[in-house]
């Protein structure tokens, strides 16, 4: 994974609520078999509008959306990260995401930043006509005006995204970790260790 | 991560010390139990290595995950607590022709999908049950059933309805392909624990009263989000006297109030329900399983850091108005003005959700005429669920404004018990279409699809824009509502039909 440090560019001042992962990415784009080109299923149902921002020429190809409570709701799709990824937006920020949403958006380098609402209330705003800038290092959200809104990470999340960390990697180097709790669980509960073997 | 292993050793010592020190003291909740229990290593942030028993995979978010591992030489470190059941594109018609040769997919990326799943499960030696087989079905019906899930275990899917299982007492939640490739790989995720909140439902229900009327009016009460962050136990006296089934449809939509997962209690309803099941421990083991399993209740004084009350008697027959699962109010009741809500966004959404769903405020419900009917979907597709849908059919006619009704079974399992009940007679002789299993309409991968413009009474999960195919309008109900609507076409109180 490539890392990340600093998200800037303009914002799609988007701040609908609730929005679920169907909305994102509807399922008939979820038959693929490779994490490529979901982009062009991306907000489907919204880009019908002629108008609507993420086709406009102000905000096409804008890395940074602005969303409303409760981001990414619904199903598990990993799909939905993917698609904003190919779509080139690589951070959100909302109120709050959903705990899947943003689980899947971390594993993709996607930056999911928690602000309150007058925060992104104010951001709004801004994004109408200027630059946003995230930056990790620092946890903080800034604008040309002054505006400096601080934000919360996982340090765990931060550190991997920070160096481009592949988790799978770094768990595979606990390995004698895992071993050992299987061979307790086996002892301890050997009905969950007994597998149904193909 | 970048400490030394005597480091990590030391550390996951320190933490088990403490454990151990604190854990006979301190009460614990079930979730506490069961994370406890599986805890692999704790990093000093909190994050912890949690061991996952039970790994159910299908086929669309799977190809990415094993492609990944493919592509960096690893292998799946457990294909023996690994179950692989293809469920969202199959089509639900027939699956083999008179000479029992395989009817072609006509979709050719529902037929490349299944086709990644039936290559990279013997490929990375995993147990696949196929579409040819009796037990296939819904990932989260087939697991309970064969005895795949069970109690206290970690179980994951790369779906959110895997919180289903948490009618059991597992730990149940949906993952990511990132995730899915994780735990295939290592059999373990890291996750920070979530909230403990218990939702307790007391008192008796009303006749007519389904546990997906439970679950959907606490979806109302909580809202879309106000479950994020937590792992929802659901008690109290309504939820103990539920069957082993309708605790999978209330655990099933935990994620509809953004919870991480559900949980009930194992109890006698839920030992009764797993003996004997082909994956279920047996003889002496299943003592032992039973013991362990009893042991995980709550324990007296243990703290939640949040508490929800129901009333059961407040529960009625519920329905859906917009496109959130939160927008649920009783049939008796009227379509909600958006001014009647007081947070300016959610006046917005409203609005935006009646011009979708065609409705005008103060409309009464049980006055919307619908054009569809699905009976299926992981929610409510077991043997329950059509006994309760054919008891309101049963000697009733399909109305003629209903262009098309199906009922999907959860799995070939369930589709065979109902023709030994002879439920599916009932179905088809009311003119209501009896299918194969699979996900089906509930989310519209496969061929079974709501048209644009047209309602739908559906038994599923989700009444997203556009989740039953591009412009389909979905009303969430019981599996009696939705017969109920089937015979009369159009929203209705359930107990009008069967009081008599």
């Amino acid at each position: 994974m490539e890392p990340v440090k600093e998200v800037a560019g303009r914002a799609i001042p988007f701040g609908r609520k609730n929005v679920d992962t169907d909305v994102i990415i509807p399922a008939h784009w979820l038959k693929t078999i490779t994490r490529d080109g979901l982009g062009r299923g991306a907000f489907e149902a919204l880009r019908q509008d002629p108008d609507n921002l993420f086709d406009s020429p102000e905000f096409k190809g804008s890395p940074i959306l602005i969303a409303g409570d409760n981001f990414g709701c619904g199903s598990s799709r990993e799909h939905a990260a993917w698609a904003l990824l190919d779509l080139g937006i690589t951070a959100v920020i909302a109120p709050s995401f959903s705990d899947i949403f943003s689980g899947n958006a971390f594993k993709n380098g996607i930056l999911t930043v928690v602000l309150p609402q007058a925060a992104i209330d104010r951001l709004m705003e801004v994004a109408q006509t200027d630059p946003v800038t995230i930056d990790l290092e620092s946890q903080t959200v800034t604008t040309p005006f002054q505006d400096r809104f601080s934000f919360e990470i996982d340090p765990f999340r931060k550190h991997c995204l920070l160096n481009g960390l592949d988790e799978v990697g770094l768990t595979l180097a606990r390995g004698d970790a895992i071993s050992d709790y299987e061979n307790k669980s086996a002892g301890e509960t050997p009905w969950l260790a007994k597998g149904v073997a193909a | 991560m970048q400490a030394s292993p005597e480091i990590g050793q030391w550390l996951a010592n320190c933490a088990a010390l403490w454990l151990s020190a604190h854990m006979a003291h301190t009460p614990r909740t079930l979730y506490d139990k069961i994370w406890d229990a599986h805890v692999v290593e704790r990093r000093d942030d909190g994050t912890c290595l949690i061991y996952i028993d039970r790994h159910l995979v299908h086929e669309v978010t799977s190809p990415q995950a094993f492609e990944s591992l493919r592509a960096a030489g690893r292998k799946v470190r457990r294909p023996d607590l690994t179950l692989a059941v293809p469920d969202h594109n199959l089509p639900t018609t027939a699956r083999r022709d008179a000479a029992g040769q395989r009817i072609p997919i006509a979709d050719p990326e529902s037929a490349q999908q299944l086709a990644a799943l039936e290559r990279n499960a013997p490929e990375f030696g995993i147990r696949l049950i196929g579409d040819a087989d009796v037990e296939q079905g819904i990932v989260h019906v087939v697991g309970p059933e064969q005895g795949f899930s069970l109690p206290g275990a970690t179980i994951v899917c790369g779906d959110s309805h895997t919180a289903c299982h948490g009618g059991l007492g597992a730990l149940a939640f949906g993952i990511g392909t990132s995730e899915v490739e994780h735990v295939l790989a290592t059999q373990t995720l890291l996750l920070k624990q979530s909230k403990n909140m218990e939702v307790r439902v007391e008192g008796e229900l009303g006749a007519g009263v389904t546990a997906k009327d439970v679950v959907l009016h606490i979806c109302g009460v909580l809202g879309a989000s106000g479950g994020t962050g937590y792992v929802i136990e659901y008690t109290g006296s309504a939820i103990r006297s539920l069957s082993l089934e309708g605790r999978l449809t209330v655990s099933n939509m935990a994620i509809e109030h953004g919870a991480r997962a559900g949980l009930i209690a194992p109890d006698e309803t839920t030992f009764a329900y797993l003996k004997g099941r082909p994956f279920a421990p047996k003889g002496e083991e299943w003592d032992k399983a039973v013991a362990w399993w009893r042991s995980l209740a709550t324990d007296p004084g243990a703290k939640y850091d949040k508490v929800v009350v129901i009333d059961a008697a407040d529960i009625v027959p519920s329905v859906t108005w917009g496109t959130s699962p939160e927008d649920v109010v009783p049939i008796t009741g009227v379509v909600p003005a958006p001014e009647s809500f007081t947070d300016p966004s959610k006046q917005q959404a409203a609005q935006k959700s009646l011009d979708y769903m065609g409705l005008t405020p103060g409309q009464r419900l049980e006055e919307v005429e619908v054009q569809n009917v699905f009976i299926g979907s992981c929610t409510n597709s077991r043997i329950e669920d059509l006994r309760a849908a054919a008891a309101v059919i049963k000697g009733r006619k399909k109305a003629d404004n209903v262009r098309w009704a199906i009922v999907v079974p959860g799995s070939g399992l369930v589709k065979r018990q109902a023709e030994e009940e002879g439920l599916d007679r009932i179905f088809i002789e009311a003119g209501i279409e009896w299918r194969e299993p699979g996900c089906s309409a509930c989310l519209a991968m496969n061929p079974d699809k709501v048209p644009a413009g047209e309602r739908c009474a559906s038994t599923s999960n989700r009444n997203f824009v556009g989740r039953q195919g591009p412009g389909a309008r979905t009303h969430l109900v019981s599996p009696a509502m939705a017969a109920a609507a089937a015979v009369t076409g159009k929203l209705t109180d359930v107990r009008k039909l069967t009081s008599a």
